[in-house]
């Protein structure tokens, strides 16, 4: 199962198992990781699971589309290589994906 | 210090953040979460959306799998229906007659549905939307070509009826007022929800009261008031929810329209606390009280809950929120449009399926419904965040970049 590097902005980390299909925000909740909010729970309709995906990681992981791309122009500190983590599905090649969580959501 | 209990009543979207909250914010003590429904609490939103449709699985909409919970030291007892707070023994007290004692109570009992109460409520096929086990229900009498016939044209009936489209059955909508979603919208996007309905071949009827549900051993039809009778194998009836105050008003809290608490989501009772659907709180930014009925609201409500049950104390201080999805469309709602004086629109909501209603009290900015327009809608949250100015020609000009929103109205 691949695992999933999550940086919160105090410096703690979280290596998660997040089985394949999963997305990157589910595998915070189900860890109870609070720096991803994920209200909407996952329709990419509240841009509360905003995260900032490592550069080394970036192109494999690919760049936002549609209305992922325009909400993530007005989260707060978005950052050349932001994501809402719901629209992250993990998969094999992701194995040691590493995200750091923004301050806030909010 | 003896490890303390703090007892989450609700398995519910309110109740999943507090638990998960409580061990983020160093909760060292139990945790009981005590729910009425079986199974770990679950995303209630797309009950009315993907789930109804078919296209979502009940395993999908988990928060998180029930053993993350136990992993994470949270007990989760659900299928038991808690009858009884005692605040003088500090017990809650099961309907099986099973006794817990607490340390704090957080009240996330949610709401219930209104029930139509007229004759011929009670038949079979006549079916309500509020849990899973509806939509169980709802989803095993459905066949192709059957006649469902949603009583409510608010964002249930309109979500249910987008959705059953896609199974293939025949759907009518019936609405008491003369247009749809006539509490939360202005009368240019009940207009355009209508024709969008319409177009996907559902029947809207508006200025239709249900004097009865006809039906022998299930239900045949549905007869207004004006005796109007229209044919049905299956009625859903979305006209509302009420929140669930009982356990709080037996055990003497305040209770007004929901649980009373202030900003920290505290009762009057230092231990117990309570978030979500079925609380009423004072809102900073809005100047009023509000019972607000959304998982935003749930969530973050919870949140300030648990941060007081720890001992800190953040502010449940923010704007509310909406979603809906229907059919292509996404709705997202910033604000409240309760009060507004003026409307103005962004956009083209006659023919197109995208446009922005700006929702104005004056010149101060109140909400905005934004149809497939997620740009506008995170401006929308910011500027009613700041409160800050808006110019009605700037907000309708569609050359200009809603992010120059936020900037001063030099630019």
């Amino acid at each position: 199962m691949p695992i999933i590097h999550y940086i919160e902005p105090n410096g703690a980390e979280y290596e998660i198992d997040v089985p394949v299909g999963h997305t990157v925000m589910q595998g915070a909740v189900d860890n109870m990781i609070d720096g991803i909010l994920a209200e909407c729970g996952g329709v990419c309709s509240c841009a509360t699971c905003h995260c900032y995906v490592d550069e080394a990681w970036f192109e494999r992981v690919g760049e936002p589309q549609g209305a992922e791309k325009m909400m993530l122009e007005m989260v707060v500190a978005p950052e050349p290589t932001s994501r809402l983590s719901c629209q992250i599905r993990v998969a094999e090649e992701l194995d040691g994906l590493v995200v750091r969580l923004p301050s806030s959501q909010y | 210090m003896m490890k303390q209990r703090v007892i989450i009543v609700g398995a519910s979207h309110a109740g999943a953040q507090l638990a998960s909250s409580l061990r983020q914010g160093g909760w060292q003590g139990n945790i009981l979460m005590i729910g009425d429904e079986p199974g770990a609490p679950y995303q209630r939103p797309p009950l009315s959306k993907g789930y109804l449709s078919g296209c979502e699985d009940s395993e999908h909409l988990l928060i998180r799998p029930a053993e993350m919970y136990a992993r994470h030291g949270v007990e989760l007892l659900s299928g038991h229906c808690v009858k009884v707070v005692d605040r003088a023994a500090r017990q809650v007290l099961l309907e099986s007659g099973k006794r817990f004692d607490y340390d704090m109570l957080a009240l996330c009992t949610g709401a219930r549905v209104r029930r139509l109460e007229v004759p011929g409520v009670d038949l079979p096929g006549v079916h309500y939307l509020r849990t899973l086990a509806d939509v169980d229900a709802i989803r095993a009498g459905l066949a192709p070509g059957c006649r469902v016939v949603i009583v409510g044209g608010g964002y249930i009936g309109l979500e249910s009826a987008a959705a059953l489209c896609k199974r293939g059955v025949e759907v009518a909508v019936l609405e008491v007022q003369s247009r749809v979603l006539a509490r939360v919208t202005a009368p240019q996007v009940s207009a355009f929800y209508q024709r969008i309905h319409a177009e996907a071949g559902v029947v809207i009827h508006t200025n239709w009261s249900v004097a009865a549900i006809e039906g022998e051993e299930r239900v045949t039809a549905v007869v207004g008031a004006d005796g109007r009778r229209l044919p049905a194998d299956m009625v859903i009836v979305g006209i509302g929810v009420m929140p669930n105050v009982e356990l709080a008003s037996q055990c003497g809290l305040k209770v007004g329209d929901g649980i009373w608490v202030d900003e920290f989501a505290a009762t009057e009772d230092p231990d117990i606390y309570a978030a979500g659907d079925c609380t009423n709180h004072p809102n900073r930014l809005l100047g009023r009280r509000v019972r607000l009925e959304s998982v935003p609201n749930a969530m973050e409500q919870a949140k300030s809950a648990a941060a007081s049950i720890c001992g800190r104390r953040q502010c449940y201080d923010a704007y509310p929120w909406f979603w809906s999805d229907q059919y292509d469309l996404k709705l997202q709602i910033a604000g409240l449009s309760e009060g507004y004086d003026r409307v103005v629109l962004r956009g083209d909501a006659d023919t197109g399926r995208s446009f922005v209603a700006w929702y104005l009290r004056g010149d101060r900015l109140l909400a905005a419904d934004c149809i497939n327009r997620p740009k506008e809608f995170m401006v929308a949250k910011q500027l009613l965040a700041g409160a800050l100015p808006v110019s009605v020609e700037r907000l309708a000009d569609e050359s200009l970049d809603p992010k120059l929103f936020l900037k001063t109205e030099k630019n």
